[in-house]
């Protein structure tokens, strides 16, 4: 009975620390991934039948491969793979006969496997949650729930995206280097996706079973390992540890939204925000400037105006000014006009909020809630009251609808000093993107 | 991998085939298909007259229904197709990009159906 619970054990440690080292090597030799994802499962299969009974090889990963790569040759045999790949399986095999399964080392192709997953081909809906699945073997029911989707839907998305991927043959290679800069915000974009969606989720990301932080954060730290002279990678990275390890004072007990700068700095994870500035550094170090460092070093900036009691608002709107070009949107347009009431008055902050596109911000919450909040600051209350109805009436989350309507009446009371808009709108400025 | 490149053209592409821009439109296409030949990867194509020429048919309830032009009104109406011969999407698409339909109507790059042997 131990036996049989150790080789499942030892299978699922092989599945999470191996799976999409598996899954790449795999797909990158016949470009089908559902085909490599299915040949693993018989392998995951035929491990739990075999390793009770003879033991848990030396090394599991070599011999899931194998096993694996039997089932491919089959399928192969049956016509089912692309006939390009057949020869390039069958020679891999013969170099092994008569070896020790997976005496050498497997190569890592995960990069090749993201690129896919972020491919332009793929709708970019689909590519986050083709990269959880294909690369960190999260099932499509988690997937599903986290992107709210039902299951059943996910399921049927996530296969068709795999078909394409094999019928219309898509590159499994790292783009050379003229395309490598679109290719690789595109990869970014859909674990920062996966990271949003984990973070932004109602419950606050608590539960296990849909949380997607840390899986992103992971898919992140291994890009970073592999690409490690990319500053967009780096910036990436350090967005999102900035980001979590301010998660903990984010929301209060009963689930209340927090400013950031009404956060409790003491709940901040201090070794996260160091990380985050030292993958920050480092980004600086290599290549042009991109979003993701820009909104790293944003977050930077506001975390370091907590801790040292002051934002630098002069340079958090350079910041600002210069994230709308690399990266136009809302949310940026939206934490530029606070950061210039800082700098200049809340009127001319009011005057950044009137230049956008009326057309665009009707239900846009981040917009409202910063208006209602600067009209307050200068003490147009009539138009500010109204503001906060449109804001409080755009609002999903009911904490976000407690702190709004708090400042409303604060606003209306005289009390509030009415400018404290900026961490959501900047907050949020990240990832509700225009495009 | 063979694809198609389906080219979906706007109506002023087609007029230009016959105006004074008809020498510009026809040199683009020409420089194309020679860099398609050149680079060895051209399996065959066509290019079709304008949308007016077309008929369409289709039987309903055993009844032949005959409508001139194509089959519904549209922005963008195909003009003709090439077959290429590349190793991947990603290289079809380099040369969809480069197809003088790509820059005012869109080009479709659609793998061709392997005929099992």
């Amino acid at each position: 009975m131990t036996q049989t619970d150790d080789a499942g054990r030892a299978a699922e440690r092989a599945a999470r620390h191996g799976y999409g080292r598996l899954v790449a090597w795999l797909a990158v030799r016949t470009g089908d991934v559902a085909g490599a994802e299915d040949a693993l499962a018989d392998a995951f299969a035929s491990a739990l039948v075999d390793w009770p009974s003879n033991g848990v090889p030396d090394r599991p990963e070599a011999w899931l491969m194998a096993a694996a790569r039997r089932r491919q040759i089959d399928h192969v045999r049956h016509g089912a793979t692309r006939r390009a790949a057949v020869a390039d399986i069958i020679a891999l095999t013969g170099d092994d006969d008569g070896a020790e399964p997976g005496a050498r080392d497997i190569p890592d192709k995960r990069l090749e496997l993201m690129f896919v997953c972020a491919h332009p081909a793929i709708a970019p809906e689909m590519r986050a949650p083709l990269m959880l699945q294909t690369v960190l073997g999260l099932n499509a029911a988690r997937i599903a729930s986290a992107f709210l989707v039902k299951p059943a839907t996910m399921g049927q998305r996530l296969s068709r995206a795999k078909s394409k991927i094999k019928l219309a043959g898509l590159r499994f290679a790292v783009p050379e280097a003229d395309e490598l800069p679109g290719r690789l915000q595109d990869v970014l974009n859909a674990i920062y996706a996966a990271f949003t969606t984990g973070r932004d989720a109602p419950w606050g990301d608590t539960a296990p079973q849909t949380g997607l932080t840390t899986e992103a954060l992971w898919l992140t730290q291994t890009l970073r390992q592999m690409m490690p002279g990319e500053g967009e990678v780096a910036g990436l990275l350090s967005l999102m540890l900035h980001s979590t390890a301010r998660q903990p004072a984010s929301r209060t007990a009963a689930g209340a939204y927090v400013p950031l700068d009404q956060q409790d700095t003491s709940r901040w994870s201090m070794a996260m925000i160091a990380q985050a500035e030292t993958e920050l550094l480092a980004a600086r170090h290599c290549g042009p400037i991109g979003r993701y460092q820009l909104e790293a070093a944003l977050q930077s900036a506001h975390a370091n105006g907590r801790l040292v009691g002051q934002p630098d608002w002069r340079a958090i709107l350079i910041l600002h000014e210069a994230l709308r070009v690399v990266a136009p949107s809302l949310g940026g347009e939206v934490g530029r006009a606070i950061a210039r009431s800082h700098c200049e008055g809340p009127e001319a902050g009011l005057a950044c909020l009137d230049d956008m596109p009326t057309s665009r911000v009707g239900s846009y919450q981040p917009y409202w809630a910063a208006r209602a909040h600067l009209l307050a600051a200068a003490g147009r209350l009539r138009e500010a009251d109204r503001a906060y109805g449109r804001a409080i009436g755009l609002s999903e989350e009911e904490p976000v609808r407690a702190f709004l309507a708090d400042r409303r009446a604060a606003a209306l009371s005289g009390e509030g000093p009415g400018q404290q808009a900026e961490t959501k709108a900047d907050r949020d400025a990240g990832h509700r993107h225009t495009s | 991998m063979q694809y198609a490149l389906i080219f979906n053209e706007t109506e002023q592409a087609f007029a230009n085939r016959e105006n004074d821009q008809q020498a510009t439109y026809w040199s683009a296409w020409g420089a194309f298909a020679q860099a398609l030949q050149e680079a060895e990867v051209f399996r065959g194509g066509n290019a079709l007259l304008p949308p007016g020429t077309g008929t369409t048919v289709r039987m309903v309830d055993g009844e032949r229904q005959v409508q001139d032009g194509p089959f519904a009104e549209a922005k963008e109406f195909l003009g003709g197709y090439m077959i290429i011969d590349v190793p991947d999407l990603d290289s079809a698409m380099t040369w969809a990009a480069r197809c003088p339909a790509a820059k005012d109507g869109s080009v479709e790059v659609r793998p061709i159906r392997q005929m099992s042997e």
